[in-house]
């Protein structure tokens, strides 16, 4: 038997992100320049720089919204890029949320959350619901279930938004500057969601501009810069003792 | 020559008369858009700044033309005008039927136009300094333009096109001659075929000027 | 003025009137509903990469849109006839009308499309949803709204349309009824008039009837 769990263990699936060597292009633009990132799981990694630093770029190669030039990234050891994968089912896995959250307007925020547990997935209307009220709640929109976007702040959208992509039961979730098209007073609602995400054990990407946030809740923060990572270490590496002059000068620049 | 290639009974006369129609028919349509934006500029402005209660029965009215067929549009004012003895030709008939028509629509073309100026922008450009007669010439004017060409100029092709149903009260137009034509030489898809390139001809180029202006236009907002 | 209105000859007329306005509804609701499925194809053809196909869908659009549709109707009627395709005056009229809807509604049909934002899609992609699942769910809802006035606009003017099948000898849309009334009679004046009360009432009725619609089905 305990060979059997010997075997076990060796077959159990790596659960991490690695990105090795990514090469991307917008046309002629040379968007990232060879980013090399592993992120483990449970970790939660901040990316932070200045705009058009590729950053969010980053995240869409990520999952697949965005194709790659040069170089692999695997997550859960399967080459996201590849021809034969099927990135349908490898995003179930991974759960994104951006900076413009994109309710569904035609939807309420029920029904939003639902849609993928039941097209996707495929589950029963009464699991589906189940599932979605118990997300919902979790992030504080549980007296809103029958409304529509519309009648939403901002800042309930987009924790909306992060609930209808934790309904999916990811392993990962990407956030895309979320709180950057909010209003300040809305900010830390979606910043205190995320928060207890992290607490809970989540393995996050986020690309932020919230210094502060940052610092209190990653475990790593990468920073990046004309398409590659300049710096990454703890927190306390980065925002107390930078290595390099270009993260010193980003940090003074936005503290 | 023209006989013993395409092996047709046509005649450069029949071209000729074809060509008189489509006189005809651009100079309805002349007549009919200047007459029809006049009066509509007029009405579109009006009821931009009108109160309600003018506001309402003239966009009553106004709506009355656009909801009943132009066929019966003509049809009506042409016995109207025989039953109050008023000497008219068809073709003038044709004209002030199809200039009230065209008002019924620039009217709302013009209050788009203006309603598109947001009244912000008009109050930024007073608190400047502007005169109302500055603001309404540099502020209103421009902008209100930008809205309302495009859809002049798709006013005024709709316009040359609704200028066929004239037939019916017997103006001798471009469609009607080409009708003529083939009544007697009997070739309707080739007679037919020359007609609606003439159409074509005229309407086409218009259309895809105003699409490029509304283009450029977009992209400099 | 020696002409004495004779409204009581009209108004006894008027059941058949109103039969005829019912064909005059039906051709139109038949013309849009066909057109509406063509208006899509072509839609969808002048985007794609066939280049045969794109042109076909390109010249139809223009087509339609740059000539008269009266011009069209006698097309259909007197042109097709000389190819020995012969369509009576009710088919004639149907097939023009439907030619006409389906080039300016694929226009309408295009700008519905552009104007569903694409990161709608992209955030149904992210859930995972494939790519004709998306759009059924997410796209299509969010474009029929979009498209939604158009279309009644376009109903309007398929029932304005229709109008003119009585060039092409068509007697039994409200129209043809009433110019039939009008040789018989010569009550042109009273008959007439009255077609047109008939036709406005139509159009209000199909108006209010789409507003009510858009109420019921777009909510948000």
């Amino acid at each position: 038997m305990l060979r059997k769990a010997g075997i076990r263990l060796e077959k159990v699936a790596k659960t991490m992100i690695e990105i090795e060597n990514v090469h991307k292009h917008f046309s002629t633009l040379h968007v990232l320049k060879g980013v090399s990132l592993n992120v483990q799981k449970g970790e939660v990694l901040s990316m932070i720089g200045g705009s058009g630093s590729g950053k969010s770029t980053m995240l869409m190669c990520i999952n697949g919204l965005e194709p790659i030039q040069g170089g692999t990234i695997r997550v859960d050891n399967t080459d996201v890029h590849a021809k034969s994968t099927d990135l349908n089912k490898l995003r179930r896995k991974i759960g994104i949320v951006f900076q413009q959250w994109n309710a569904f307007p035609h939807l309420t925020v029920l029904e939003n959350v639902m849609l993928a547990l039941r097209k996707v997935l495929g589950k029963s209307k009464a699991e589906a619901e189940a599932i979605a009220v118990e997300q919902l709640k979790h992030v504080g929109l549980g007296e809103k279930l029958k409304a529509f976007p519309s009648r939403l702040s901002g800042g309930q959208q987009q924790r909306m938004a992060i609930a209808r992509a934790l309904a999916m039961s990811p392993d990962y979730m990407l956030f895309d500057e979320v709180t950057s098209a909010l209003d300040p007073q809305l900010v830390g609602e979606v910043l205190d969601t995320l928060r207890m995400l992290s607490q809970e054990g989540m393995t996050m990407i986020v690309v932020t501009h919230e210094m502060r946030f940052a610092r209190e809740v990653s475990d790593r923060v990468a920073f990046f810069r004309e398409g590659l990572i300049h710096e990454i270490g703890t927190p306390e590496q980065i925002f107390d003792s930078p290595q390099r002059s270009e993260t010193a000068d980003f940090l003074r620049s936005v503290l | 020559m023209m006989q013993t290639f395409f092996d047709t009974s046509l005649t450069l006369n029949d071209l000729w008369f074809m060509l008189k129609g489509a006189g005809v028919t651009i100079s309805i349509t002349f007549w009919a858009v200047l007459g029809g934006s006049i009066l509509g500029l007029l009405l579109g402005l009006g009821r931009a700044s009108a109160p309600w209660w003018l506001n309402g029965p003239i966009g009553f009215v106004l709506d009355i033309f656009r909801s009943v067929p132009l066929l019966i549009q003509f049809v009506l004012a042409n016995s109207f005008k025989s039953i109050i003895g008023l000497n008219w030709s068809a073709f003038t008939v044709g004209c002030v039927v199809l200039a009230i028509y065209t008002a019924s629509f620039c009217t709302e073309v013009v209050r788009a136009g203006i309603l598109a100026v947001p009244p912000t922008t008009r109050r930024a450009a007073r608190s400047l300094g502007m005169t109302w007669g500055q603001d309404l010439k540099e502020v209103v004017f421009p902008i209100a333009l930008r809205v309302a060409l495009p859809n002049w100029i798709g006013l005024t092709l709709g316009v040359m096109k609704d200028t066929a149903l004239i037939s019916w009260i017997g103006v001798v137009e471009l469609l009607r001659s080409s009708q003529i034509i083939v009544t007697r030489i009997q070739e309707p898809l080739f007679v037919l075929g020359i007609v609606g390139l003439a159409y074509f001809i005229l309407c086409f180029p218009i259309s895809r000027f105003g699409a490029r202006l509304e283009a450029r236009w977009r992209e400099n907002d | 003025m020696d002409y004495t209105f004779q409204w009581r000859a009209a108004f006894r007329a008027l059941p058949d009137m109103l039969w005829g306005a019912l064909v005059t509804l039906e051709v139109a609701l038949l013309s849009m509903v066909l057109g509406t499925f063509l208006a899509i194809l072509l839609a969808v053809a002048s985007g794609c990469r066939f280049r045969a196909l794109r042109a076909l869908a390109i010249s139809w659009v223009e087509l339609a849109r740059n000539t008269p549709a009266m011009f069209q109707i006698y097309m259909v009627y007197f042109g097709l006839g000389s190819l020995g395709i012969f369509l009576d005056s009710f088919l004639a009229l149907l097939a023009a009308i439907t030619f006409n809807n389906a080039g300016y509604l694929a226009e309408t049909f295009r700008g519905g499309l552009r104007a569903v934002p694409g990161t709608q899609m992209r955030a149904a992609r992210s859930l995972g949803m494939g790519q004709l699942q998306a759009f059924r769910l997410i796209v299509l809802p969010q474009m029929f709204r979009v498209v939604f006035p158009p279309l009644t606009n376009q109903m309007v003017w398929a029932i304005l349309m229709t109008s003119l099948g009585v060039v092409v000898g068509l007697t039994n849309d409200l129209t043809g009824v009433t110019q039939d009334l009008n040789v018989r009679s010569f009550r042109t004046f009273e008959f007439f008039a009255i077609a047109a009360v008939i036709y406005y009432l139509m159009t209000k009725l199909v108006i209010g009837s789409a507003r009510l619609m858009a109420w019921r089905l777009f909510r948000y």
